[in-house]
């Protein structure tokens, strides 16, 4: 059940790793602004507005070092199931995703 | 600034009349109209003292921190408020002065905290490193720490739900570990701790009933609640509302559901499905589900009004703009309402009169006549969340 699944995001963020090469079109400035919106406060529900972590974990530049862009789009747009993850492809396309996690990792999301 | 002096010399005098008369009267003739509350400014970690007969802003307090979860409670007299901030700042305020009076970082990452119900021990609940820490409610002293050890590597679970509970006991509940605890602080350098294992998966949030009696913890992992009968703990937690999803596929759930608060209204406690929109509806009696009724989307708080009759709830992200009431009576719902954008709490006045609800993107708190739905009006703040009142003083688990 485990391995499945990880094989699956393995997949799947093969797939999406190639889509956000391609297509990887930075949001329009106004779009920028809601997205870090959306980030601070609906992420920070569980993630912490300053995202050092809540009942979910910390996602800082130091929290997300070394871990695969890719599969950290995936996490986002499909959820994590048998966690509290929820999926958010509902609201943010695949290259927005890819934005949020180049600046999560960069840091540059968690300033006030 | 003038203004500002002048407001705070009202809020001082109010206090200090109720104090020096001492009298039902004077108290009384007070109560009537002002009340004082305190509304959490998320973003600026700073709170706003309000005035709730003039729905007018009495003075800002700054420097608190990271405010984006937090709560607070009132000491017994309602002078001073104890505010639990995400980064585990604990800060004590005076109402009275709009000052901070003290103020520890005791923690890496909190939740939110209570009050003994003899108003001397402040109690933290928090995610890093797991566990509760006491501190003196006169100088913040820090007496004890309760780790939230669990399993045989010795792990520690984040807190959730913490209340107090008669006779000085503090309940929370452990997520990763499915435990809850009870905590006797009579000697509060020296709690005497109860744990109940197994009572479910993933306890996310809990609440005390206002007569003391139970403690119901909200579980993530699994269709159900946690039940604890605090005049007998030994006899441990047991299941309500369990399978309640009947296996059906959940929705995502973008906030999770608070439980603190009024829940309970006539003969019913109120209760947030979890990855559905619904309130679930148990008869106290028998801890049976009477009913359970379809709401706008995810609740997110779902409080009774003080004086019963209703319950109000909001909801989670992406439906957070509204707000519904449901009759108790009917067990059906009367009004939706669009307070705003991103409607985080709300927050009745003593007599239930009156609800003040916080649209957190629209920078203000907008005011509700309870009974006929009416706008009454709002009051600027810069993204306002929790809203308090001082009547909680006095009430078990607020």
């Amino acid at each position: 059940m485990a391995t499945r699944r990880i094989l699956g995001t393995v997949a799947a963020a093969g797939w999406l790793g190639a889509a956000v090469a391609v297509g990887g079109e930075p949001p329009a400035a106004v779009r920028q602004a809601e997205l870090t919106h959306l980030v601070r406060q609906d992420c920070g529900s569980c993630h912490g507005l300053t995202l050092k972590g809540g009942l979910g974990p910390a996602l800082t530049r130091e929290a997300l070092r070394g871990k695969p862009a890719a599969s950290l789009v995936v996490t986002i747009l499909q959820g994590r199931p048998g966690t509290a993850m929820p999926p958010w492809r509902d609201f943010v396309t695949e290259a927005e995703t890819a934005w949020i996690v180049r600046k999560l990792q960069e840091g540059t999301l968690d300033e006030r | 600034m003038k203004g500002e002096t002048e407001v705070l010399g009202r809020w001082r005098t109010a206090i200090v009349a109720a104090l020096v008369a001492g009298g039902a009267l004077a108290v009384l003739a007070d109560a009537a109209r002002a009340e004082r509350g305190v509304v959490i400014e998320r973003a600026s970690g700073s709170v706003q003292l309000v005035d709730n007969a003039t729905r007018a802003a009495l003075a800002r307090v700054e420097g608190l921190g990271d405010l984006s979860h937090a709560s607070l409670v009132f000491s017994s007299d309602a002078r001073y408020v104890f505010i639990f901030g995400r980064d585990g700042g604990l800060t004590k305020v005076d109402l009275a002065a709009a000052r901070v009076v003290g103020r520890v970082v005791q923690a890496g990452n909190s939740i939110g905290g209570a009050i003994s119900r003899d108003g001397r021990v402040v109690a933290v609940a928090n995610y890093e490193p797991g566990g509760v820490k006491l501190f003196d409610a006169a100088s913040l002293e820090h007496l004890a720490e309760i780790p939230a050890t669990y399993g045989a590597e010795g792990k520690r679970a984040k807190v959730v739900g913490i209340v107090d509970a008669p006779g000085n006991r503090f309940v929370f509940s452990l997520f990763e570990a499915g435990e809850i605890w009870v905590a006797d602080v009579a000697d509060p350098r020296a709690p005497r701790v109860t744990r109940l294992a197994n009572v479910g998966r993933e306890p996310y949030d809990a609440l005390i009933t206002p007569d003391g009696r139970h403690y119901i913890a909200g579980l993530f992992g699994e269709d159900g609640l946690a039940l604890v009968d605090l005049a007998d703990v030994s006899a441990g937690a047991r299941r309500i509302l369990a399978n309640y999803g009947r296996g059906e596929e959940k929705l995502p759930v973008y906030k999770m559901p608070h439980l603190r608060g009024w829940a309970v209204a006539g003969p019913y406690a109120f209760l947030p499905a979890i990855g559905r929109h619904e309130v679930l509806v148990v008869e106290r009696a028998t801890w049976r589900e009477t009913a359970r009724i379809p709401v706008h989307g995810q609740p997110v708080f779902v409080m009774a009004r003080p004086g019963g009759g209703q319950v109000w709830v909001n909801f989670a992200f992406p439906r957070n703009d509204t707000v519904q009431v449901i009759d108790v009576e009917r067990l059906a719902l009367v009004e939706t309402l669009k307070p705003g954008r991103t409607v985080l709490h709300m927050e009745f006045s003593a007599g239930g009169e009156e609800v003040w609800i916080s649209a957190r993107d629209d920078d203000r708190v907008v005011i509700y006549d309870t009974a006929s739905f009416k706008r009454l009006g709002a009051l600027p703040a810069a993204s306002p969340s929790g809203i308090f009142f001082e009547w909680r003083a006095k009430r078990v688990g607020m």
